[in-house]
């Protein structure tokens, strides 16, 4: 979890930095990214041929030769700025500009647990695949890897990997079994015809994952063992963060319903279901769904919204108490954000995953319109329209709201009373 | 022709299909065959099956029936009888052998191109009950051996060409660096959060085609695009797995696809020159997941240069010289009626386009699309032969270049135009676009 406690929430506005200064020191300068706690502002630049660095706050990270080449760049919760770089023809990560010692032919999909104190990434090295987690690699590595997961209190990863060799086009090998998940990097001992997704018993002794048997038959397991129950397709379960009871939607009979444990918990069916979650007292269960085709919505504890749009519901979160929940909605490809199953008046071009007030009586998001960004809260804009901006973060105490933007090439952190903005 | 194609048929051998037919028993055929039509199919096969009357008005709209010598058995509804017509008739009561024939015919004689549904008096869509029977051969295991590794990928990688995660950004990174040689502050933007739109391709572009991905970025760049493309997976629309018939699969894969743009929140996606993945996109794959619609608008390459050249944002040095002809896509033509907007744009590009006839929605497919071409080497031939009619209508052009945007188009007519001699090159229009484009140093 963020914690923005010791954050800076006494002043008003501060200008960080001056982009259009950038400019005129680097070719170019690429995608701004800024720090948690609005204190930094970063990009990667390039000084010449296949010469990149970092910049942050207007100073390039001292380095001794610029990269190769450098990507992935992204501040961690703890607001430490991370990059992907190729230095002497040779991959790592280099965290607010010091490398990590140990070097891949290739690294990338860098992850971050909820604290930002663990950073994970897939890495290759001759041809051989696995994890690296705060510089140290697995031990085991594999001729394949995907859908790595790094669980959100650091502790553990995993990713799918192949533990038979596998020639082209060998399809009936293929349909004995060739893939598992390796938490950790030690391989379950049982394979599967596919696995995908994975989620982390909030413990850190458990590991479930979507998994096929066949071409037909889709179910879940959990450290190996397959559930009982068959199903026509699955998506990517979840542990229950109380109880350490997996949920998980299932298709059985050409329609989703959602399951805990194998078992049928809702008691009538959707022509979609996923991304499930529980609230964070553990009393709810919701869920992105499709009553009907081409009907979305959420559904709490299987009971759907009356609303519906058109397109889809995404980034839904729970508040705080567990009584409400916000989400993006999009209808004739106009986004809006829904909280409790009632759309915001207004309509965007696009619209940012919202974020709730300790006291979940806000609702805050960033919002786009033509091609100028702003700041809601409840429904209203904050007036000033910024040429870029990033999610808002409420204080501690819910009264103010931080809010990191660009305009005219200059970037402010600013902290504005939520009372600004909705009345 | 007929009698030859019947025994180039005879000496076909697919280990997909020999193997999995092996493993059949005439009780798991009728318990499969009559979940499927009892469970997924519905009013709309049973009302395609019983309106037929066997007129005969399809047979002329399909290239492989005139390419075989309008052999009977080659027509849309010779193929319905063949297969999805006896499985009714008999209730599922069918043989291994006949399942094994069953998948060949539906796999590899029908490109699945809906041309044969726009002649039919009633609208009878051949296509739809083919890949129902590609559906019950799927769960039945048998399906031709290419073409399955092919899902396979889908299913591990996200990806058509097993092409790993590694690579792929490899092969972008590698792109944008060779393209700085010409264009020298070219990006390819990775993972750029609220970028204009997502740029997504077929696995093929960076296993054999960078090229085609240089291109597109010179174009983009060129252009002054808001753009990016996903370093994870969800970059590929292709889709192998609606032609097997393993709808999980491919609303899997779509679902990677849909929510990678909208994770990178895009206002669109912008897909390259594919056709069959266009169909998955806009028609099957988002459909299957209940998005009546994609959920992000999807534009296809055609619509892009489209709104590019309109715009007067790639501005044209000198126009194409050599004559042009065009060969409209199945899936975005009769799929999505682009054949003007193609025009448009291939006569900004070119001086001397010659029509191939018929055309636009009217014309004869590629007969590479539908998976055929997938279904790999055992087919090959059969697949050329069965297009004689292609190669007649492209070299009664005369033109130099055919043109098409589509890369199953492009495959299949490779082989089409090196089988028949036909002198011709095949291109895409980014090729064209690349060549006669003014570019920024
Ligand atoms: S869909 Fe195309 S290939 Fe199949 S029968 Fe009809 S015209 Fe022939
Ligand atoms: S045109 Fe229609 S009704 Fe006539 S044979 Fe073909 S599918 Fe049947």
């Amino acid at each position: 979890m963020t914690n923005s406690a010791n954050w800076d929430w006494g002043i008003n506005d501060k200008l960080v930095a001056d982009t259009n200064e950038w400019k005129d020191s680097y070719n170019w300068v690429e995608e701004f990214y800024t720090s948690p706690d609005g204190e930094k502002i970063a990009a990667v630049v390039n000084m010449d041929e296949a010469e990149f660095n970092v910049c942050v706050n207007g100073s390039a990270w001292e380095i001794d030769t610029p990269f190769e080449k450098a990507w992935a760049l992204k501040f961690s919760q703890d607001n430490r700025l991370t990059a992907i770089i190729s230095a002497d023809m040779a991959w790592t990560v280099a965290v607010d500009g010091q490398l990590w010692e140990n070097t891949f032919d290739y690294v990338w999909d860098k992850r971050f647990s909820d604290d930002g104190k663990t950073i994970a990434v897939a890495v290759q090295s001759d041809g051989k695949y696995g994890m690296s987690v705060n510089d140290v690699p697995w031990e085991d590595m594999y001729s394949f890897i995907t859908c790595m997961a790094l669980s959100p209190d650091g502790k553990m990863t995993s990713a799918v990997v192949q533990t038979v060799d596998l020639a082209q086009a060998e399809v009936f090998k293929f349909q004995e079994g060739c893939y598992t998940v390796a938490p950790n990097g030690k391989a379950w001992s049982r394979n599967f015809v596919n696995a995908w997704n994975m989620a982390f018993s909030p413990d850190g002794t458990k590991v479930a994952a979507e998994v096929r048997h066949n071409l037909y038959d889709y179910t879940i397991a959990v450290n190996g063992e397959p559930w009982d129950q068959i199903f026509g397709c699955v998506w990517c379960p979840i542990f229950h963060h109380k109880k350490g009871t997996v949920i998980a939607p299932v298709r059985t009979a050409g329609a989703w319903t959602m399951v805990e444990d194998g078992t049928v918990i809702w008691d009538r069916k959707f022509t979609q279901i996923w991304h499930q979650m529980v609230s964070p007292d553990g009393s709810k269960l919701a869920a992105v769904v499709a009553p009907s085709y081409g009907n979305w919505t959420i559904a709490v504890d299987g009971k759907p919204w009356d609303t519906t749009f058109g397109e889809m519901v995404s980034d839904a979160v729970f508040s705080p108490d567990s009584n409400r929940i916000a989400a993006v909605a999009t209808e004739n490809e106009k986004y809006t954000v829904v909280v409790d199953g009632n759309a915001w008046d207004q309509t965007f071009d696009m619209a940012w995953k919202p974020v709730f007030s300790p006291d979940s009586q806000y609702v805050a998001s960033k919002v786009e319109k033509d091609g100028k960004y702003f700041i809601a809260v409840n429904g209203k804009l904050w007036g000033k329209a910024f040429d870029n901006a990033w999610e808002p973060a409420f204080s501690p105490d819910g009264s103010r709201l931080l809010c990191r933007t660009i305009e005219d090439g200059k970037y402010y952190r600013r902290v504005v009373p939520v009372s600004d903005i909705v009345s | 022709m007929a009698e030859a194609s019947e025994k180039i048929e005879k000496k076909i051998i697919d280990e997909g299909l020999e193997t999995g037919s092996k493993r059949l028993t005439e009780e798991r055929i009728e318990k499969v065959i009559n979940e499927v039509l009892s469970g997924e199919t519905g009013a709309r096969l049973k009302s395609y099956t019983d309106t037929c009357v066997h007129c005969g008005l399809c047979a002329e709209a399909c290239h492989v029936y005139l390419s075989f010598n309008r052999d009977p058995k080659f027509s849309p509804a010779g193929k319905v009888k063949r297969t999805i017509g006896e499985m009714i008739k008999r209730k599922g009561r069918v043989s291994p052998e006949f399942i094994k024939e069953a998948s060949e015919i539906a796999s590899t004689e029908c490109n699945v191109c809906k041309r044969c549904a726009m002649y039919c008096p009633f609208g009878i869509d051949t296509a739809y009950m083919m890949q129902t029977v590609r559906r019950i051969c799927h769960k039945l295991g048998v399906t031709p051996l290419y073409i399955q590794d092919t899902a396979h990928s889908h299913a591990v990688t996200q990806n058509q060409m097993w092409v790993k995660e590694d690579e792929w950004i490899d092969t972008l990174q590698w792109q944008e660096e060779d393209a700085r040689e010409e264009m020298s502050n070219l990006r390819i933007p990775l993972d750029k959060e609220g970028a204009d739109f997502m740029y997504s391709v077929i696995a093929p572009e960076p296993k054999f085609q960078p090229n085609l991905i240089y291109q597109a970025a010179i174009i983009f760049n060129t252009a002054g695009c808001d753009w990016t493309m996903p370093s994870f997976p969800g970059w590929d629309n292709s889709d192998m797995a609606m032609f097997t018939g393993d709808l999980e699969i491919m609303a899997r894969n779509k679902r990677f696809h849909f929510e990678a743009a909208q994770k990178l929140k895009v206002k669109r996606i912008v897909m390259g020159e594919c056709g069959h993945a266009f169909r998955s996109v806009y028609d099957v794959g988002n459909r299957w997941l209940s998005w009546s619609m994609p959920p992000i608008p999807m534009i296809h390459a055609i619509e892009f240069y489209y709104d590019l050249l309109k715009a007067g944002k790639i501005k044209i040095k000198e126009k194409y010289k050599k004559s042009v002809t065009i060969h409209d896509p199945c899936n975005v033509v009769r799929g999505r009626g682009l054949h003007e907007m193609l025009r448009y744009v291939i006569h900004e590009l070119c001086e001397n386009v010659i029509e191939m006839h018929p055309n636009r929605e009217h014309n004869y497919c590629c007969n590479a699309g539908g998976g055929v071409i997938n279904c790999g080497p055992p087919f090959k031939k059969k697949r050329v032969e069965s297009n004689r009619i292609k190669a007649d209508q492209i070299s009664d052009t005369g033109a130099e270049i055919l043109i098409t945007p589509c890369h199953n188009c492009h495959s299949g007519m490779e082989d089409i135009i090196s089988y028949f001699n036909v002198d011709m090159h095949i291109k895409f229009i980014s090729d064209i676009m690349y060549e006669v484009m003014e570019k920024q140093e």
